[in-house]
């Protein structure tokens, strides 16, 4: 088959210009990271991934940011329900906030997050009678955590929720569904690819924060250091070759996730396009 | 890793009103309401508010010293820098990727995609740390760099390849899809009409994705002026000289300058709050576009 | 200007959309590509516009070669199937666009481009619709529109990709004859692309029938209507009755029948069918003593309208039988359902099977 099938004009300099620009930008900086730890050796590079503080940041970025993703996942698909659903004052604007961590810069986000949930704070000096402290702990990461991912599952659930018709729920009702059994067994396994996808997208997301995570965290060896800082913590240290060996750790992780993610869109939109 | 386009998803389509049959009794949905403002209220609105209160907390005479301070200006300068330069790159790539991905049939198409959605993928602070490892003092051409008295890391051009890497996709992933939709039926009527391919690219093309186009430049100015994590690895904290909005916030905060700090992160907040302001504009504005051509159709 | 095809061929992949297509259009000409959907029509006419390259054989314009020549360079107007009107332009903007981006040397001034784009839509009677944004016409308008815009550039050639594709049957009518009127006009040579063969046959001056990506048979409306040269072209055109045949030296055998062909003198014993149009089939109540038909019940009758359409079942088989008598005849006949009558095709026309 010819290259390309259409007398469109354009195709070599877009194309060409896309990867040259792609390459410049993205692969060779990013195959730098690879390449760099090849001066390592096969223990040397094992003995820095998996010394006893980066492993316990490991625990840390993977473990918080799985629950602030499964927060986000319950909590998005709430927010996307009732968006979709039910008519309020305000929810033009509570809609266009939802997407406000996406807008807010991640250092003014870590800030506030940190100003709230302090012990002389808002919430925080609320929270501490009752012997919750957020700041400066695993869950002050939690937090900013989910403050970041929050978008991510209400924007993929919200269109297909959208989507879905009204009639299949109402045969469903017709049929002597009630109404927990029709959003368990019709509304739910409808969404469960965008809740999927965005669940992802929230977790992979979460990983790679830095700038919302280092003022709440504290930032304690071995308590509270996310593994990016590990990797600012060697770069600090002039030790190139230790930060890209933990970054080259990340990268495989987020490559991996980031290949999923594309197949859960891809499983996705096949499973709708068939229905339609 | 991509939020929804403006054409992807709008939730402002008329809706019908649902049957009592298939809508939930009224203690359930008061009840999912409350639970949905507690947690958006929770961790976005207290937050917001708090940036405000914290940067007014000393009055605001303190705050408007803080803005005015000559390094915060310097930094105000050099973000502003920074955007104009990423934006525009990123535009230009967003249409000619959205151009190449989207009008014509090519093998390794869907990996490409995949490659433009990378930088979603990196985390900011490895985004920072790839550019030192290659205009670092120790890095490839770094050598290079000193003999010619260059200065790419801890200068404003690591800065700016910096937010260039964080802000790459924006433009592409708002555009290839719309494009894609779009089809080529009206570029090849222009070709035949006698039109060069720019003609056809200005008079065409880019008239009709011009809201997703808007769309994705103030996705990637706002992450452009608020980039941290990257940004913070390649600057080098030189006050004055090297700082960002975001890194002058950074380190008035770590110099228990908290008033200062805030107020300068209010400007931040302000610039996103704007952005939502324009971004719910334009999916209100293509929505309607949208509404009116179904409309016109049925 | 007159357009030749020379041996084109086209293949998507494993796909063969074009397979050695020739045709000639003569200047002035309204042609016809008649066929189903993915018989390769759309292609053909795009390969013409320059929309789509040939694999290998050549198109000419007045004799000289054009297929390298750039679309830009054919001179041809192209009306796409849904119109692909510049959605954020007005109409008046969009009929103007052909002379807008030309080079300033040929580029007519404000004043002429305004003055020739009001005469277009004069010409296709929207005047009054210059300031409209497509999405705010209705489909005949845009078609319209699309026409106009494509007439603007004044080509050599008009291509028209399903020109009426996407409209309802009503506006379908009107215009398809407002077109044939438009073509008597400007006399330009066109060619149209559609699947709908009553469509070709009112239309065009020649019809070109393709099939599979190869030409089946041109000629005009009635030649290929009433001569069709095989059977896919039989049932294509109208409705037609089939029957199993059976050929030996020159003459064929359906049932009883028995017909002298002009050809096949030297067949022996080949399984054939026989095509009949339903308006070809002669009722009668009475068997004729010397003419060998078939017998059959009347299963269903259909009588509205000019014409009254009949179902019959021969009862020597299972198949079923259409035909189509004047109002006038059925009265003279006064048939029921469920009677027995005899059959007498006419127009018989027989092609081995193979």
């Amino acid at each position: 088959m010819a290259k390309h099938k259409n007398i469109l004009p354009g195709f070599n300099l877009s194309l060409g210009y896309t990867i040259f620009y792609l390459s410049l930008i993205v692969l060779i900086p990013l195959s730098a990271a690879f390449i760099k730890t090849t001066e390592l050796s096969l223990h040397e590079f094992w003995a820095v991934v998996t010394a006893p503080r980066v492993l316990a940041s490991y625990k840390l970025t993977f473990g918080a940011s799985l629950i602030a993703a499964l927060i986000n996942g319950v909590f998005g698909l709430l927010t996307a329900w009732v968006l979709v659903r039910y008519q309020f004052t305000g929810k033009k604007i509570i809609d266009a906030l939802v997407d406000l961590p996406f807008a807010l810069p991640t250092a003014v986000a870590g800030i506030a997050l940190t100003a709230v949930y302090s012990s002389n704070g808002w919430i925080g000096a609320w929270l501490e009678p009752h012997g919750i402290k957020v700041a400066f702990t695993p869950l002050g990461v939690v937090i900013a955590l989910t403050f970041i991912g929050l978008p991510f599952v209400v924007r993929t659930v919200q269109p297909v929720l959208e989507d879905l018709e009204a009639e299949t729920e109402e045969a469903a009702a017709s049929l002597g569904a009630n109404r927990w059994q029709t959003f368990y067994k019709i509304i739910l396994p409808a969404i469960w690819p965008a809740l999927l996808t965005g669940f992802a997208l929230s977790f992979a997301r979460a990983i790679g924060e830095y700038g919302s995570v280092i003022f709440i965290a504290g930032n304690m060896p071995m308590v509270s250091e996310i593994t990016p800082l590990i990797i600012i913590t060697k770069l600090e240290q002039y030790d190139y070759a230790g930060a890209t060996a933990v970054a080259v750790v990340m990268l495989v992780i987020s490559f991996l996730l980031l290949f999923a993610i594309n197949g859960l869109q891809w499983w996705f939109s096949r499973r709708t396009n068939a229905v339609s | 890793m991509s939020i929804k386009t403006p054409t992807q998803y709008s939730s402002y389509h008329t809706k019908v009103a649902r049957s009592r049959a298939i809508s939930e009794p009224v203690w359930v949905r008061w009840l999912l309401v409350a639970l949905m403002l507690a947690f958006l209220t929770l961790f976005l609105i207290v937050p917001l508010v708090a940036v405000f209160t914290e940067a007014l907390r000393k009055g605001f005479d303190t705050y408007i010293t803080a803005l005015i301070d000559p390094d915060a200006l310097s930094s105000i300068k050099l973000t502003l820098i920074a955007a104009a330069i990423a934006v525009p790159l990123n535009l230009v790539f967003g249409v000619a990727a959205a151009w190449a991905i989207a009008k014509f049939e090519f093998r390794g198409k869907s990996i490409l995609i995949t490659l433009i959605d990378l930088p979603f993928a990196v985390s900011p602070v490895i985004a920072g740390l790839i550019y030192v490892l290659i205009f670092g003092l120790q890095g490839w051409v770094g050598s290079l760099l000193i003999d010619n008295d260059i200065k790419v890391i801890f200068a404003i051009p690591g800065i700016v390849l910096a937010t260039v890497f964080v802000t790459f996709p924006f433009v592409a992933r708002e555009l290839i899809p719309l494009m894609q939709a779009q089809g080529k039926d009206e570029e090849e009527a222009g070709l035949v009409l006698g039109a060069s391919g720019w003609q056809i690219l200005w008079r065409i093309t880019l008239p009709n994705v011009k809201w997703g186009l808007l769309y994705g430049v103030i996705l990637t100015n706002a992450r452009a002026m608020g980039e941290f994590g990257a940004v913070s690895v390649v600057s080098g904290h030189i006050r004055g000289m090297t700082n960002t909005v975001p890194l002058h916030v950074e380190i008035l905060y770590n110099e228990y300058n908290y008033a200062a700090a805030f107020a300068v992160a209010s400007l931040l907040a302000i610039l996103a709050l704007v952005t939502l302001v324009l971004k719910s504009l334009v999916e209100w504005q293509s929505a309607r576009i949208a509404g009116e051509q179904e409309q016109a159709l049925s | 200007m007159s357009i030749e095809v020379r041996n084109v061929r086209k293949n998507f992949g494993s796909f063969s959309a074009l397979n050695d297509v020739s045709l000639d259009v003569p200047s002035g000409e309204l042609v016809a590509l008649l066929g189903p959907s993915g018989c390769g029509k759309t292609t053909l006419l795009r390969i013409i516009a320059g929309l789509e390259t040939a694999d290998s054989g050549s198109i000419l314009f007045h004799g000289d070669d054009a297929t390298s020549r750039q679309v830009r360079e054919r001179e041809v107007g192209f009306v796409f199937q849904h119109y692909a009107l510049f959605r954020h332009m007005t109409v008046f903007e969009n009929v103007a666009f052909g002379l807008r981006v030309r080079p300033k040397e040929t580029r007519p001034s404000d004043a002429e481009i305004k003055r020739r784009v009001h005469e277009l839509l004069e010409l296709v009677q929207l005047d009054w619709l210059a300031d409209r944004y497509p999405p705010q016409l209705s489909g005949g308008q845009r078609q319209r529109i699309a026409l106009a815009r494509a007439l603007a550039v004044e080509p050599k050639v008009l291509l028209l990709d399903e020109p009426f594709g996407a409209l309802d049957a009503k506006v379908r009518k009107e215009l398809r004859r407002w077109l044939r009127r438009l073509h008597d006009e400007l006399h330009i040579t066109s060619i149209f692309v559609t699947h709908d063969q009553e469509e070709a046959l009112e239309v065009a001056d020649r019809v070109v029938v393709i099939n599979k990506g190869k030409i089946e048979q041109v000629g005009s409306p009635q030649d290929v209507y009433d001569h069709p040269v095989s059977p896919f072209v039989y049932q294509f055109l109208g409705n037609v009755n089939q029957f199993k045949s059976n050929v030996h030296e020159g003459e064929a055998k359906i049932g009883d029948i028995e017909l002298k062909l002009n050809a096949h003198h030297s067949t022996q014993n080949t399984p054939a069918l026989a095509f009949v149009r339903p308006h070809d089939i002669e009722i009668n109540k009475e068997r004729r003593a010397n003419q060998p038909g078939f017998e059959a019940v009347v299963t269903y009758i259909h009588a509205i309208g000019p014409l009254v359409r009949l179902e019959l079942q021969r009862t020597d088989q299972t198949e079923l039988i259409e035909a189509e008598l004047t109002q006038e005849r059925f009265r003279e006949l006064s048939l029921t359902q469920g009677e027995n009558v005899f059959i007498y095709p006419r127009n018989v026309r027989v092609f081995l099977n193979n």
